[in-house]
């Protein structure tokens, strides 16, 4: 496949940044979105130009840290992949491809296509943990009784990666569905309860504090989560806050 | 609780229920004017008791007055903290891979609703208003004979197309604003996704049926008057 590549490229936080045109050829269509990426940088590289910075780690959709926009989408057009498991064959010989950072406030760019998401570590460092003495008496897991149905709704709550693909697909740049999953996975097992009111009254005065928008419920979060993290963990984080305040 | 309704989820409470109650008073509403395509008697019955009742006048309307503004306000701050929290837009997005019209544009459908309320004002509430509080009269009667003054005044109101057209327009964007609102006004309470299912039938059924009711009438009074 041969493409023209169209990307926001920034020096520094300081920089106004721009789209820059890019052409890349051979590319095959076996090849991950961030293996395209590679062979624009190598190209880059093998010309003299600065290659492009975007962030990646595990490359199998574990880590969270890829996170470009990809022609209008979070992850780009495929549904829950991230971009690291994003493949060439989702496109076509000749395409246009815009790549973005993830665009948000609280996410501000670092350089090109690599933004800072500490503002989610910051939200979990204010309660999305619970205190357990792990001093050598840690108690067997298994001798607290929880429900098929808890256990799976909280370990489908704790499948969220913390990309940050909520905040860039929201309207809003809200990141209520992160702050929901990462509330729900303790709200739903007996181990949270003892700093549940604590945990979701911090996390979500963090995550304003932080300058991420409000919920309108449009959804486009849980369609672009690689995770399929659902919208009923930000009801229940609703229901989780209004309980701490009543 | 104060700190409560100060956080972003808080204000989302505070929407919802101004939303509910919004929602309950535009069904009453409804079911008051479709009194007059059946039988004028019993619209005007009803339209001086909601008129001239202590409860009703000094209790639900500034209750209402309230709501109405409460939303509209709240509903322009968050969109302004909204905007806020996006600096830098994307060069691409492609917001209907993932999201209906209707969800996005609340800001849109709720100003057309806004200026349709403006006019509404002007055509019922105002000269309503004058005619008991400012003239003193709650008789409801006719300046000319005994009988009741409201039905005449509706459909005295549906003569002009003008009006007519304008509030045709003004109920579909409501009724595009209730497609979403409904289950959004739910979700953002908190209701469980299980009892949310039901309720998005329910929610679809009233966000067309109510506006498409108001349409009906304001057509119906202008084609038979």
């Amino acid at each position: 496949m041969n493409l023209t590549l169209k990307i926001w490229r920034q020096i520094d936080a300081n920089d106004k940044g721009k789209m820059v045109d890019y052409k890349v050829t051979e590319i095959s269509e076996h090849m991950s979105f961030l293996e395209m990426m590679d062979v624009l940088n190598e190209q880059l590289v093998n010309t003299g130009e600065e290659p492009v910075a975007f962030d990646h780690d595990c490359r199998e959709g574990i880590c969270g840290m890829c996170s470009m926009y990809i022609n209008g989408e979070a992850h780009g057009p495929d549904r829950g992949v991230t971009t690291c498991q994003l493949h060439m064959r989702m496109f076509k010989d000749g395409d246009t491809i815009t790549i973005e950072p993830f665009r948000a406030k609280a996410f501000p760019v670092i350089k090109d296509l690599v933004v800072d998401r500490s503002a989610f570590d910051r939200i979990q460092h204010a309660g999305g943990y619970i205190s357990v003495n792990t001093s050598g008496n840690t108690q067997d897991a298994n001798a607290t009784l929880i429900s098929k149905h808890a256990a799976d709704e909280a370990m489908d709550a704790a499948t969220c990666i913390g990309c940050g693909a909520c905040v860039a697909s929201c309207k809003n740049a809200s990141a209520m569905l992160f702050v929901g999953a990462k509330v729900s996975q303790y709200a739903l097992l007996p181990q949270g309860q003892v700093e549940a009111a604590d945990r979701v009254k911090n996390m979500v005065a963090q995550m304003d504090l932080e300058g991420f928008g409000n919920c309108t419920n449009t959804g486009a979060c849980e369609i672009e989560c690689p995770k399929g993290i659902s919208l009923e963990n930000i009801a229940r984080m609703n229901r989780e806050l209004l309980k701490a305040n009543v | 609780m104060s700190g409560f309704f100060k956080s972003s989820i808080g204000r989302k409470y505070a929407m919802a229920l101004s939303a509910f109650f919004l929602m309950f008073f535009l069904l009453q509403h409804f079911a008051i004017n479709i009194l007059s395509v059946f039988s004028p008697d019993a619209f005007n019955e009803a339209s001086h008791f909601m008129g001239t009742f202590w409860a009703v006048q000094y209790v639900l309307q500034p209750v209402l007055i309230f709501g109405v503004m409460y939303h509209f306000i709240m509903g322009f701050i968050l969109e302004i903290k909204n905007r806020n929290a996006r600096v830098a837009k994307y060069a691409k997005n492609n917001g209907a891979a993932n999201s209906s019209w209707m969800s996005r544009n609340m800001i849109y459908s709720g100003l057309a609703i806004l200026a349709f309320l403006v006019l509404h004002f002007i055509d019922f509430w105002l000269p309503e208003i004058s005619t008991k509080y400012i003239q003193g009269d709650m008789s409801g009667l006719l300046a000319d004979s005994e009988g009741f003054r409201y039905y005449e005044e509706l459909t005295h109101k549906f003569v002009n197309p003008l009006r007519v057209g304008a509030y045709v327009i003004a109920f579909v964007f409501l009724s595009l604003h209730l497609t979403h609102g409904f289950s959004s006004a739910f979700q953002s309470s908190g209701v469980s996704s299980m009892r949310k299912e039901k309720l998005q039938i329910f929610g679809k059924v009233y966000a067309i049926a109510i506006p498409l009711g108001f349409i009906a009438i304001a057509l119906f009074h202008h084609f038979n008057h």
